[in-house]
């Protein structure tokens, strides 16, 4: 594509032509409002709310579609701009639920930033017929919460564009327009994966995690960066962490996913705090009280009835109990140096995970080979 | 993987995938293909038994038999070698051995590939055409490839394939295996194999022998290569073995033949389990200690591209847990102690012979100190850069996205002729489905981490059985009825699911759920090279449940 020269709030800009106004004052520095314009997706035009001034042009135009060429002369702060910007935001606002005090999106909401931004109070219209649509969507994951919609629709490009099932359309028309999933059904009807794209997109509350309900705003979190721990495409996470408990997964910008992950990744995350994890080593209690491993028969199973009595020992000697982990640690290491002493390296084996970090990975081998000198270790990669 | 997701998704001219289920299995570059599909227009060539979601987008799809790969495969180079459409410059200029390629390959014509794989033969010279016509392709796929009796033969084929259209080396190309735990990548590189230590630096080898001796003043002998997770279990059932150390791993539920894995379990003087949670496998142990899930750690994950990346602590340890390399390291310590009272001036000399390490980034240190591909991957590095591709085999390098470019690490790739090996079990009159097995979506491997997060075990609480609807109506099972599944080695009860998504005769379970785990019934034979076992062909008989 050929350079072109334009002006953007009096600055001098060369510019790859036809792309958008929005993208070259963005890549330049210049800041232009945005709320149903998303980096990740084609844009739309719909909310008008990055309406800026044209030279030569009858009519303010979106950033977020309009082309440059050469010799454009743009502003994007004019005072026919703000003016022009507000009155979008006062009409998306007359028909928006003003309840910012306990919605879940207070505080990371591109509409409440807006609305602050340009002085917006949400009584500029009143007096007309406001949605009052059911609230929710009888899947595990996602509240569906139509009034707080903008129809700004980058809910229904993320479904096209970056999943691809395309489970998320726009229904019916004017002040009757809604999205809809499948053919207007429930998200667990339609081809819906439950990526949660469309969540990760959304500008307000609309489209929000379930469990994340009521769990802490945006300032309450603690955001860390991490990668997933489920299949190996590796997509970078942001955790979102209040008292040391996750309570929200979203897309970090990693090369493998590019801000976006899937059901498992987003809304998988907690068995991490789950009751039942193991907080204390556990020893069966002959190691701790002697008695001979012979006389507990604690290990059931491999009659056919697959598992049964596992844990049924009717052998106290044989139960589970709790320890420290000196008295843990000291007992497989004396266990492990006897068996290496009495039967050689050979008659011990190791599986290493590959949930587990490459370090500690590394340490399974090292322990093997150089503590136990044996190769007897493997993992799951061939099941 | 030889090429990175973003190079295929973008770059790939025909996408071929066989034995993944990619949508399911690996969603986000799923998601990624799909697009490719929609927005570039790139042919998409599936061969799956299956009718996988993925399907929907297939230009054609090849319902071939479990375990007819290596057949299909030859098929298709059969199209390419006999109609004349493969690379000839590539063939001569990188490759060695395509006359005995040749020789092997003409023994399958479609109309006989059409016959073994119960698909048309129409259909497989579509697909070469196709194949051959849009290039650079990238081939794609994951265990529907490798656990069969003849894994290792269907891999072989599968990169014979790409160099036959000289679609290895270049961007949208390759040959790519997509891993199916977060880091399966890392945890082979690291040396968690019986035959290598990290960076596949071959035990056998003398020099790799006298490496590690040097760096850790122990190790064991050169000539005694050790055995694989199915070969410990039979050395465990026999005595052979006599204590094992498990981490994060649940065999009891993930390994073939699961009856069979629990007895050897069970035959062990003392068992170790280093877990999240007492699953199947840690109810067996004598010892269980609390380790620490991802968010609770630091360190580093490998995923499918061979791309490094840093893991990062977003709580602190639940309860006492502790993160799973201190705990390694901690009864590293101990049992250096244990074994040596006074430790041999070798492992104190050595440079890497101690254990005290202080964080994960000693660790990483030492790993770039003793694997070469990972020689330039430092913590400092991907702080600064966010991820490295291994081989990095210094500081200044910028790691390697796509592998194989104008040479193999062999000089030319060699072509290894392979013929089809029917599976170990085929259905007969006392077993006559055909069970395949896989993951869904929804849920993870065993199941212990997705059947405990409340979402997913909402939406998909309980394990299925997909029955066509012909072999539905010959036992006279209704869709969401309860039946009973059972092979030579055992017997589980599941939910039928009535759909046209296999095909009569095949059957498909999952391994998510312990009440009606695939692994209770499937075949522990192995590959004789790959020592994979067939977890996708075994022999079952589906029945109604007495009431």
């Amino acid at each position: 594509m050929p350079q072109v020269n334009i002006t953007i709030d009096g600055k001098k800009i060369k510019a790859e032509a036809f792309k958008t106004v929005y993208e070259v004052a963005t890549a330049n520095g210049i800041y232009i409002p945005a709320l149903c314009h998303h980096p990740a997706l084609p844009p739309e035009g719909a909310c008008r709310v990055c309406l800026v001034e044209i030279e030569r042009q009858r009519a303010l135009q979106p950033a977020c579609t309009f082309p440059v060429t050469e010799g454009l002369v743009i502003h994007t702060n004019s005072p026919k701009v703000r003016e022009a910007r507000k009155f979008a935001l006062e009409l998306i606002i007359s028909d928006h639920p003003l309840d910012c005090m306990t919605c879940e999106a207070t505080g990371d909401c591109r509409l409440q930033d807006l609305a602050y931004e340009y002085g917006v109070k949400g009584n500029e219209y009143t007096g007309g017929v406001q949605h009052t649509y059911p609230i929710d969507d009888p899947n595990p994951f996602i509240q569906v919460d139509r009034n707080k919609c903008i129809l700004c629709r980058r809910c229904v490009r993320a479904c096209n564009y970056i999943n691809g099932v395309e489970a998320i359309g726009i229904v019916y028309r004017g002040f009757k327009a809604r999205i809809a999933f499948g053919m207007d059904s429930t998200m667990q009807d339609s081809p819906c994966e439950f990526c949660g794209s469309c969540v990760e997109v959304c500008p307000t509350a609309a489209l929000w995690p379930k469990m994340s309900l009521g769990k802490g705003r945006a300032w309450q979190l603690k955001k860390i960066e991490t990668i997933c721990s489920y299949c190996g495409v590796g997509c970078r996470l942001n955790l979102h962490v209040r008292d040391n408990e996750i309570v929200k997964v979203t897309g970090a910008d990693g090369p493998a996913n590019h801000g976006f992950t899937c059901v498992k990744g987003r809304f998988g995350y907690d068995y991490v705090n789950h009751p039942e994890r193991l907080t204390r080593p556990l020893v069966r209690r002959y190691l701790l009280e002697g008695g001979s491993k012979a006389a507990t028969d604690h290990r059931g199973g491999g009659d056919g009835k697959n598992g049964d009595g596992l844990l049924a020992t009717g052998n106290a000697a044989a139960d589970f109990v709790e320890t420290d982990w000196d008295t843990a640690l000291n007992l497989v290491a004396h266990k492990f140096a006897e068996i290496k002493r009495n039967y050689g390296g050979d008659a011990f084996a190791a599986l290493c995970s590959a949930r587990c970090t490459n370090e500690e990975n590394f340490l399974m081998a090292k322990l093997t080979r150089q503590l136990m000198a044996t190769h007897n270790i493997d993992h799951c990669a061939r099941l | 993987m030889t090429n990175p997701f973003d190079d295929i998704a973008k770059n790939a001219q025909c996408l071929f995938i066989i034995g993944s289920n990619t949508t399911e299995q690996h969603p986000v570059f799923g998601m990624q293909l799909r697009q490719a599909v929609k927005q570039r227009g790139v042919p998409l060539i599936l061969a799956d038994p299956r009718r996988i979601p993925i399907a929907d987008y297939a230009t054609i799809h090849l319902r071939h038999k479990p375990g007819t790969d290596t057949a299909l495969l030859n098929g298709l180079m059969y199209v390419l070698i006999t109609e004349d459409l493969y690379d000839h410059e590539f063939v001569a200029n990188r490759t060695e051995g395509f006359e005995e390629l040749k020789a092997k390959i003409l023994a399958y014509p479609p109309e006989r590939v059409a016959e073994i794989c119960d698909v048309n033969a129409e259909d497989i010279r579509r697909a070469a055409r196709l194949m051959a016509a849009h290039r650079p392709g990238a081939l794609m796929y994951a265990m529907g490839i490798t656990q069969h009796t003849s894994g290792h033969g269907n891999v072989i084929s599968c990169a014979n394939l790409q160099m036959l259209l000289g679609n290895v080396g270049v961007a949208g190309g390759g040959v790519n295996p997509l891993r199916g735990q977060s880091n399966v990548q890392g945890s082979c590189d690291m040396g968690g194999l019986p035959n290598y230590y990290s960076g596949y630096q071959n035990v056998a080898l003398e020099a790799s022998h006298k490496k590690f001796e040097a760096a850790w003043g122990a190790v064991p002998p050169v000539d005694k290569p050790g055995l694989t997770l199915v070969e410990m279990m039979r050395a465990a059932e026999h005595g052979q073995i006599k204590a094992m150390y498990i981490l994060g791993e649940n065999p009891a539920l993930s390994d073939p033949d699961s009856n069979h894995v629990r007895r050897c379990l069970a035959a062990l003087d003392f068992l170790v389990v280093q877990d999240l949670f007492l699953t199947e496998t840690a109810q067996l142990a004598d010892v269980v200690l609390p380790g620490a899930s991802f968010a609770e750690k630091d360190g580093t994950f490998t995923n499918s591209e061979r791309r490094v990346q840093r893991v990062q602590r977003a709580l602190n340890p639940i309860g006492e847990c502790r993160p799973d390399w201190e705990i390694i390291s901690d009864l590293g310590q101990r049992l250096l102690t244990a074994i040596w009272p006074e430790l041999p001036d070798a492992i104190a000399e050595a440079p890497h012979g101690h254990w005290d390490y202080m964080n994960p980034v000693e660790i990483l240190d030492e790993i770039a100190d003793l694997t070469p591909s990972y020689a330039g991957i430092r913590a400092h590095r991907l702080e600064k850069l966010g991820s490295l591709q291994w081989p990095c085999p210094d500081e200044k390098h910028p790691g390697t996205p796509i592998l194989h470019v104008g040479k193999f690490t062999r000089g030319l790739g060699k072509f290894q002729p392979m013929g089809y090996l029917p599976p170990a079990e085929l259905p007969d009159e006392s077993y006559p489905l055909l069970l395949t097995t896989g993951r869904v979506l929804y849920h993870y491997h065993t199941g212990s981490l997705t059947r405990r997060a409340r979402g997913l075990a909402a939406i998909y609480p309980e394990g299925l059985i997909e029955l066509h609807p012909e072999d539905a109506a010959r036992l006279g099972v209704a869709n969401g009825e309860t039946v009973e599944v059972a092979s030579r080695r055992g017997r589980v009860h599941a939910k039928a699911d009535v759909t046209e998504r296999v095909q009569p005769g095949v059957v498909f379970m999952t391994f998510h759920f312990p009440d009606s785990a695939a692994n209770f019934l499937t075949n522990p034979a192995l590959d004789p090279v790959a020592k994979i076992p067939e977890f996708k062909a075994c022999a079952v008989r589906v029945s109604k449940c007495a009431v």
